[in-house]
């Protein structure tokens, strides 16, 4: 494992935090965290100012290095998270880099990097969620257009993305062409005729996510990303992103959050319950495995060029473990005030319930490990 | 009775009026359905303890801990463990004409809906309360010695809550398909709806032998293991509904929620463990 940085790499943490050190305080107030509107807007003015410095294409354009340090530093300086534009950045972003014509990359990655356009992900179906590939939302091509129709579930951010990166069926499931084949990638303008967004009300009670019913979306073809019936593939890339880098930034948070924890409870008087304080440490020290765990995957991936691999399973399943722990360690520093509502802990732990279903849940997760890392035998 | 009250519930809070008492809570016109206390008071729910020549049903513990375990099941809402404890004390608590709440350690719910409160609530101050379907204030107090009886109701009303998320995992894992079989075919959804049954059986009998010796250590032993087991199970059965346990509309994070408000309520965990260990 390489833990050392080269000179350029240096100049580049020590040119970012100070940077940093300088935007940060300059920063409007954060928005109400249920205002969707007031949190794009937000989230795409921070986007803009790192472009402005330099910084607009970290997330695909620099080293997975560079890429890490800015995250780490980012995040230590308590810098406003991606938000609104997870998808754009680290989801669908990456994915056109890495798979996009010329034509693709241009029209889509410098709007996302200049803090202009918000993605979403539609993926899940109602009756596609673990079981992605069977996905039925169908396209049928009209001369130079896919006609869409078919609904998704749970996109979130739909309802202020400019974009979608939809996942479609070119080509009916038949013995001939198994579910895996058949899916085509497509970037679909949220603007479109057709589309409906109904809001899905979270356990918070925000509205973060929707369901999203498309009757007849034409959409153009020149707007697919990969082949025709090759977007099970690109999907791949796209959510080997999700569960490589994506997280990177929130272990940092989870470290710090960890020394706020033990500062609130040495002042409460917590501390002094040994249970508590042992889980705390623990807990630190999975972090800092989990932090190098991610080093690890980044500088494997640069070494063999591009994609992160499997091991971002390996990241995920125990990472979206660690952190719902870490949110239950919060509920007992908080004691009786874990039931307010206003304390950002509380709030942090509803959230922290999706992270063992999204982006795949822990059971396939494990699936993963065991058959594609072990190869064990693939069970129905 | 147990059945008697089962019906009474299925009939007057079933998930419609659930649902329907979140949507108002929502609405911030937090109120009691004072009609819904009358005819739990007239079935009975507080007076059961009473003797008969006071105008009770006459049953004891392990009678009780059958309703509140029903009325854990079906989520009632309401200070229903100290307004039972007050029956007989407080005039109109026996009959459910009146409410009463009790302060406990440092948590007092339903405080503005109480037509009494026991304890010391002065300076108390309200919180936005996790549980849409328990306001709740905090104080400033100490612990206040909160009896046998009142963790034990509470443990079965925990214990009503995790027999629920288990048979609503159960249910779900029977009827959700990916992969074109149903999700509980998989060993992975099997084994978490398994082991929340297992946490429900060991809670359930720790809560009715504890509610037949009328000891307190067993009360407080149920306490912790039906806290553990409506806690995890509630977490578990979000799991086994995937995207759709994190939604507002499902039930789940309701039974999470409460099961949250009741594990505050009474001693700590680490107090009953501590009190177990001291008695090695
Ligand atoms: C907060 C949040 C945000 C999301 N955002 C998006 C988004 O922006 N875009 C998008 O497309 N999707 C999004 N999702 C959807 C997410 O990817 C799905 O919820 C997830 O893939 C699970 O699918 P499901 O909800 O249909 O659950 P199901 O697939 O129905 O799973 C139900 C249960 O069955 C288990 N299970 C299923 N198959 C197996 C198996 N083979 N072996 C063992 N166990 C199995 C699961 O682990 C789970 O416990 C989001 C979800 C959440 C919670």
């Amino acid at each position: 494992m390489d833990l050392t940085y080269t000179e350029e790499e240096e100049a580049f943490r020590i040119g970012l935090r100070e940077w940093l050190a300088r935007t940060l305080p300059m920063l409007p107030p954060k928005p109400d965290p249920l205002d969707w509107p007031a949190r794009r807007t937000y989230d795409l003015g921070w986007q803009r100012r790192l472009y402005d410095a330099g910084y607009g294409e970290v997330h695909w354009g620099a080293t997975p290095t560079q890429h890490l340090i800015f995250l780490e530093e980012t995040e230590e300086a308590g810098a406003p998270y991606v938000g609104a534009n997870f998808v754009g950045l680290l989801h669908a972003g990456p994915t056109i880099a890495a798979e996009g014509t010329d034509e693709q990359r241009a029209r889509w990655l410098e709007p996302v990097v200049r803090g202009e356009e918000a993605w979403c992900q539609g993926f899940s179906e109602p009756d596609a969620g673990s079981d992605l590939a069977s996905l039925r939302t169908k396209a049928v091509r009209d001369g130079d257009h896919y006609v869409v129709t078919g609904s998704k579930i749970w996109t979130s951010h739909a309802e202020v993305a400019d974009w979608c990166e939809l996942l479609v069926r070119t080509e009916p499931i038949s013995p001939a062409a198994p579910k895996h084949r058949g899916i085509s990638w497509l970037a679909m303008p949220m603007d479109a005729p057709g589309i409906t967004v109904r809001p899905l009300r979270t356990l918070a009670g925000s509205a973060e996510f929707a369901e999203m019913f498309l009757d007849e979306v034409r959409i153009p073809v020149a707007n697919r990303v990969g082949e025709e019936n090759d977007g099970w593939r690109v999907t791949m890339v796209t959510l080997s992103y999700e569960r490589g880098t994506a997280f990177v930034g929130e272990v940092v948070a989870c470290r710090r959050t960890l020394g706020l924890l033990a500062a609130a409870a040495r002042e409460n008087g917590r501390w002094d319950d040994p249970v508590l304080r042992r889980t705390l440490g623990r807990l630190s020290a999975e972090f800092g495995a989990l932090w190098r765990l991610t080093q690890w995957n980044v500088s494997e991936a640069q070494r063999t060029g591009g994609v992160p691999g499997t091991g971002g399973s390996v990241f995920k399943l125990r990472y979206s473990h660690a952190r719902q722990e870490l949110y239950e360690a919060a509920a007992e520093v908080l004691g009786p005030d874990s039931l307010d509502l206003a304390q950002e802990w509380t709030a942090d732990r509803l959230s922290s319930l999706s992270y063992t279903i999204a982006a795949g849940t822990s059971q396939i997760q494990q699936n993963i490990v065991a058959e594609r890392i072990l190869g064990l035998p693939k069970g129905r | 009775m147990k059945d008697g009250f089962r019906a009474l519930l299925a009939g007057r809070f079933g998930r419609e009026a659930l649902r329907a008492a979140v949507g108002s809570a929502e609405e911030k016109e937090r109120s009691l359905d004072r009609r819904l206390w009358r005819e739990l008071g007239d079935a009975g729910f507080f007076a059961l303890r009473l003797p008969e020549a006071d105008g009770g049903v006459g049953l004891g513990l392990p009678e009780a801990v059958l309703v509140f375990e029903e009325a854990g099941s079906a989520l009632l809402p309401g200070p229903l463990v100290a307004t039972h404890l007050a029956a007989g004390e407080v005039k109109g608590a026996a009959t459910g004409e009146t409410v009463v709440t009790d302060v406990d350690g440092q948590l007092v719910e339903w405080l503005a809906e109480a037509d009494h409160v026991r304890g010391d609530a002065s300076g108390a101050r309200a919180i936005r309360s996790v549980d849409p379907l328990t306001p709740l204030h905090r104080v400033g107090s100490a612990q206040t010695g909160i009896s046998d009886a009142a963790v034990l109701l509470t443990a079965a009303l925990q214990l009503g809550s995790a027999g629920r998320t288990t048979a609503m995992a159960v249910k779900y894992a029977g009827e959700r398909e990916q992969f074109g079989q149903p999700i509980g075919a998989f060993q992975a959804v099997k084994h978490l709806c398994a082991q929340m049954l297992v946490r429900t059986e060991l809670a359930r009998a720790a809560v009715y032998a504890a509610s037949v010796t009328g000891e307190g250590l067993d009360a407080a032993g149920a306490k912790l293991l039906a806290d553990d087991a409506a806690v995890r199970n509630a977490r578990d059965c979000l799991q086994v509904y995937g995207g759709m346990g994190f939604t507002w509309e499902a039930d789940v994070h309701l039974h999470l929620k409460r099961a949250w408000v009741r594990s505050a309520q009474g001693p700590t965990a680490a107090q009953v463990e501590e009190r177990y260990a001291a008695a090695l």
